[in-house]
């Protein structure tokens, strides 16, 4: 009897991690799903529309029909103009942080200015490059503002990602060159770097997805309704794909009869960014494989 | 004595560049303040942020921004009853359960959905989730909390997701080892000494979800409705916080009380936002202190 009774406790503590792990499972189904879903919906509206003309013509009867050639140019030019902010300032701060920092309060508070920088909502990124890029430096709602806005948006990214892949390097490098008399700063440069450069490239490259789908920072910094013609500098407003997209899905007098032009941005935007991150990933997993160290 | 003196500059140099960070989240205070604080000669900060009325366009206007922070409030939690099951779930069976190749595929999954722009979300909801929602349930408009809370959810996963797992990779090897020598269940080690041991790291996560999801601007502008009053069921619209600005700035007049108001509400957000992420950073450092040394 004693021996039944154990082994129905048994089965019965069997049987709970039978349940839990379908519950578990069944989550991560969810998810998939819902992703797929979005996808496969999105790409099944979004081809019909997609032409030659579609991405290489401007919008024409008030935005009725035609292209989106000068939102894709116009996202472009200002995810172009994020990283170049981001790029430089997010390695150099990455490079101080792992590199020459000692543990203090300096860096902690560093690392919390970081992290709390991380995660300001985007449309307060939006406020502040309102407040000081559009008004205060004056530089009024144009490309440059709006890079730097997303620039600053992606900075946190750009580091962590920048962190993570010089603590990757193995410290027997950095001990090699030094024991061989190489100063600090050309060891960083020589050795260091190189061996870090395709985890930076990699996390800048998803910093970069990021800048192109963000909609908040620039509504109010560089982004128009309409342009007539490409931007001329950095000082004009642009198009912008994210933007276009909820313009066309919210603000016009003719949202039903746009409904393809719409699915058609969509599904150029979502191809762009989940381009851009696919193109992250697969170098990162090719990467971890090949990694000697 | 000149190779050091370079090594010096350049310390120096990039010790500057590291305080950016720094320097623009103090600018990012200064300047919400700056076009922010006008609002507060005419109201009140008491009446600002529990007035019940929003009607900034009005004569005389009222700027009472009570119902958009409950609106913010309502969306983060019913996205947060949503995405912290399944995020850390997710992570559990990702860190746990998975066999090799799915658990790469799911994380690229996860990773990919933390890509999807917010504003592609938002046209998802309008477009397919909010007429369902109309016909199934038979309501005045889809476009409510109940659809904003799906869609937020969505975009709150993957943080959730990919920062629980790295809690519980964290776990020390021993303690799963101790617990199935001891004849646990896989199910008993990951409920009883795996989840307790990643604890405060799991709680770093869904803080840091809570936060996106109360920042998270274009689904809740575009999806959430936009009725600036307190919700009464969950098939009610709302208009949270970030909304209410990103709608609404476009037309507010340069300098103008409501211009000002708005900036306000950016400053309530921020200080929200910058709460959770100072908490979910206190969960972190106490985290890193888990170890087999330390229990």
């Amino acid at each position: 009897m004693k021996v039944e009774n154990q082994k129905s406790y048994i089965k019965w503590r069997y049987f709970k991690q039978t349940i839990f792990f379908g519950v578990v499972r069944l989550s991560a189904l969810i998810i998939t799903a819902a992703l797929i879903g979005i996808l496969t919906y999105i790409f099944f509206h979004g081809f019909r529309a997609i032409s030659w003309d579609f991405l290489t013509l401007p919008p024409t009867d008030s935005m009725t029909a035609g292209g989106i050639m000068p939102a894709i140019v116009g996202t472009l030019y200002l995810t172009i103009g994020a990283i170049s902010v981001a790029l430089p300032l997010g390695v150099v701060s990455a490079i101080y942080l792992t590199e020459y920092a000692k543990q203090g309060r300096w860096i902690r508070i560093i690392r919390i200015g970081v992290n709390c920088l991380a995660g300001v909502p985007s449309v307060v990124f939006g406020l502040f490059g309102l407040g000081f890029f559009v008004v205060f430096l004056k530089f009024g709602s144009s490309i440059l503002a709006g890079s730097l806005t997303l620039g600053i948006l992606i900075l946190p990214t750009v580091i962590g990602a920048s962190e993570e892949a010089l603590k990757s390097v193995p410290q027997t490098f950095r001990e090699a060159s030094l024991a061989l008399g190489v100063s600090k700063w050309s060891t960083i440069a020589r050795i260091v770097l190189p061996s870090a450069l395709p985890g930076i490239l990699t996390g800048s490259i998803l910093g970069v997805g990021r800048a192109a789908g963000e909609t908040a920072p620039i509504m109010f910094t560089a982004a128009a309704f309409f342009t007539a013609s490409l931007p001329k500098s950095i000082f004009d407003e642009v198009m912008a794909l994210p933007y276009h997209i909820y313009v066309l899905a919210t603000a016009g007098t003719h949202i039903e009869q746009t409904r393809s032009l719409q699915y058609g941005t969509v599904l150029v935007l979502v191809g762009l960014v989940l381009g851009i991150d696919l193109i992250a990933i697969l170098i990162r997993s090719s990467m971890r494989r090949k990694k000697r160290w | 004595m000149t190779r050091h003196f370079r090594e010096i500059i350049i310390r120096n140099l990039f010790a500057c560049f590291a305080f950016f960070s720094v320097l623009i989240l103090g600018l990012i205070v200064i300047f919400l303040f700056r076009e922010g604080m006008p609002i507060f000669q005419q109201i009140s900060v008491f009446k600002f942020i529990f007035g019940s009325a929003w009607y900034p366009t009005y004569d005389p206007p009222e700027y009472g921004i009570w119902p958009l922070i409950v609106g913010s409030l309502v969306v983060t939690f019913f996205a947060c009853l949503i995405a912290v099951p399944l995020g850390v779930l997710s992570a559990i069976y990702i860190s746990e359960i998975a066999p090799g190749a799915i658990k790469e595929y799911l994380k690229s999954i996860i990773e990919l959905l933390a890509g999807l722009p917010s504003v592609v979300l938002g046209f998802f909801g309008m477009v397919i989730v909010a007429p369902w929602l109309q016909e199934t349930f038979d309501l005045p408009t889809g476009l409510n909390i109940i659809n904003a809370s799906v869609m937020l959810a969505i975009m709150a996963i993957p943080t959730i997701s990919s920062i629980s797992e790295d809690a519980i990779y964290a776990v020390p090897r021993e303690f799963k080892e101790a617990s199935y020598a001891l004849g646990a269940t896989k199910y008993e080690t990951i409920i009883k000494v795996i989840i307790p041991a990643a604890l405060s790291g799991i709680s770093t996560a869904v803080i840091l979800g809570m936060a996106r999801a109360i920042g998270e601007t274009m689904v809740v502008l575009m999806v959430a409705g936009g009725a600036a009053a307190i919700p009464q069921s969950i098939f009610d619209s709302v208009r949270p916080m970030p909304a209410s600005i990103a709608a609404e700035m476009g037309e507010a007049p340069f300098g103008s009380g409501h211009y000002h108001a708005l900036f306000a509400t950016g400053i309530v957000l921020f200080f929200v936002t910058l709460a959770f992420n100072l908490i979910a950073d206190y969960f972190s450092n106490k985290f890193k202190e888990v170890g087999s040394g330390t229990l």
